[in-house]
């Protein structure tokens, strides 16, 4: 087989294994059984297509996976006859194969369900984004295990009571009546947050920024219309254009004021500003996402950073804590009311922040103080400030800014 | 499916509510599950002060007094229900009057057979 033949398979793996996965558990019923089956599809591929390439790969690779995960179930019975498998086989054996090789109509509906079974509340969080990324992305175990800075095997353990979880449970593989939507749509939307915001605030490059894009533009198409999906696609694509901006060429943190924005990724930022407008008057109130987006949106509409409308950001953030009122928003609207107001009035919110407690813990809050400290030229509580920052950062990139940051204010 | 719904609530605060209409409330919610075909079994349980645990130990069997957890919130009484998946169990269990002021477990039920 020529490269150009496997540089082909390889991207029909990665555009169809998902779809073709999220058909074959609806078939099987048995997340293992599925992957088990799509993997010899795949190990077939490699041969049957450097032959003859089919017309619909992602029916191919259902077809095929559905005849491997039977031959499997065949096996297991015929090593141990089990009345479960017996009723699993004839259960799959019952389930219509997909005849019509240009049907491509259920590929959608399927892959709906497998986000939301995924995203299924009774499993616990980081169950649902390793799930997520394993199934619905189709990242390798060692990936999603690099990603979130665990090994291999506490990762593969976690896949297995997951789906271990799915099958005892009873948890159903479907996309939720209109009743349960709009909460399981909030479930679904908070895993891809954390997947973007995990990768924005760690080192640059893991590529896991993209996957939640991907994920959000999918759901946007699956999901039409609705602000909330909308608004954090824009949302994740106004801060993804930064990201060539927000390190230096020795890997340091480049603060928004200080970047370059010739460097930002003009076509993302266009995607991006098309959807606030839809998102944000989607529904009444807006999402707490689309106002959020609305937020980058000035940012990255701002030539240079003096030409930021602080102004309409405080008034946004001023909504923001309306209708989801949290200290982390009430950090930021105090950061951007120093844009407005002058650093003193914002410094008296952030210390009556700080004196609540809610934010202990928290690197941002002695890092927005130290800013607002050194602007007042209160030196020696700036440097105390940032040494708390660093003391409590869990980023490299964000350690050495705030090491920087000291070095510059002097002993 | 089977799930057993167990019921737990903290036996002060339940004490400090109107008790007749807790009651009502899980007349209406036990014959609306009845009628649906989903309810199996149910049992209300006395105060955890009457509990009892017992241990096997070097073939010894040893009683002790109280629960066998010391938790803030004691198990009260179950429902035994029939579910087509999870969902729907939840959805049984969220309609259990205990539940706004206390918790729910849904435990799947081994099938045996």
């Amino acid at each position: 087989m020529g490269d150009g033949v496997g540089l082909q398979l390889d991207e029909a793996f990665r555009r169809h294994g998902p779809e073709a996965l999220a058909t074959l558990i609806r078939l099987t019923g048995d997340f293992d059984l599925a992957e088990e089956g799509l993997q010899e599809a795949f190990a077939a591929a490699a041969v049957a297509w450097a032959e003859a390439p089919p017309a619909n790969p992602r029916a191919w690779l259902v077809t095929v996976g559905r005849r491997r995960a039977l031959d499997q179930l065949r096996r297991r019975i015929a090593f141990r006859a089990r009345q479960g498998e017996l009723e699993a086989l004839a259960e799959i054996e019952r389930q219509a194969a997909p005849e019509d090789e240009g049907d491509t109509a259920f590929e959608g509906d399927d892959l709906l369900r497998l986000i939301f079974t995924c995203c299924h509340p009774a499993l616990s969080l980081e169950a649902q984004v390793a799930l997520t990324l394993r199934t619905v992305c189709g990242l390798a175990t060692a990936a999603v295990a690099r990603a979130f800075l665990v090994t291999e095997e506490t990762m593969a353990q976690r896949l297995v009571r997951a789906k271990a979880k799915i099958r005892a449970a009873g948890i159903p593989y479907r996309t939720p009546p209109r009743e349960l939507l709009a909460a399981r749509i909030e479930g679904v939307l908070a895993v891809i947050y954390l997947v973007f915001t995990e990768a924005y605030a760690g080192e640059p490059g893991r590529g896991l920024g993209a996957e939640a894009i991907g994920l959000a533009r999918r759901l946007d198409a699956l999901l039409p219309g609705r602000g909330a999906i909308r608004g954090l696609l824009a949302l994740m694509l106004l801060h993804e254009a930064r990201r060539p901006a927000r390190h230096d060429a020795a890997g340091d943190l480049v603060l928004l004021e200080d970047q370059d924005r010739g460097l930002w990724d003009g076509a993302m930022i266009a995607e991006g500003l098309a959807l606030v407008g839809p998102a944000l008057t989607a529904d009444a109130p807006p999402s707490p996402y689309a106002v959020q987006a609305a937020i980058a949106a000035l940012h990255d509409q701002a030539a240079t950073a003096a030409d930021t409308d602080w102004r309409q950001i405080v008034a946004l953030y001023a909504v923001l804590m309306r209708l989801s009122p949290s200290p982390v928003i009430e950090l930021n609207h105090a950061a951007a009311l120093a844009m407005v107001d002058g650093p003193a009035a914002a410094l008296r919110r952030v210390d009556a922040l700080a004196a609540r407690g809610a934010l202990a813990g928290y690197e941002v809050l002695p890092a927005v103080r130290a800013d607002l400290l050194r602007r007042l030229a209160r030196f020696d509580d700036a440097r105390a400030a940032y040494a708390d920052a660093l003391s409590l950062a869990r980023h490299e990139p964000d350690r050495r800014y705030f090491t920087r940051r000291l070095a510059e204010l002097g002993e | 499916m089977q799930y057993m719904l167990l019921i737990y609530a903290t036996e002060s605060v339940e004490g400090a509510l109107d008790q007749g209409a807790i009651m009502a409330e899980y007349g209406v919610f036990t014959q609306g599950i009845v009628e649906s075909g989903a309810f199996k079994a149910a049992d209300r349980l006395k105060p955890v002060a009457t509990a009892t645990t017992v241990r096997i130990r070097d073939g010894k069997t040893l009683s002790t007094d109280g629960p066998f957890a010391e938790t803030r919130e004691q198990l009260g009484g179950y429902y035994l229900v029939e579910a087509k998946d999870l969902d729907e169990a939840v959805a049984i269990a969220a309609k259990i009057p205990t539940a706004r002021y206390g918790a729910v477990e849904v435990r799947p039920v081994w099938a045996m057979g």
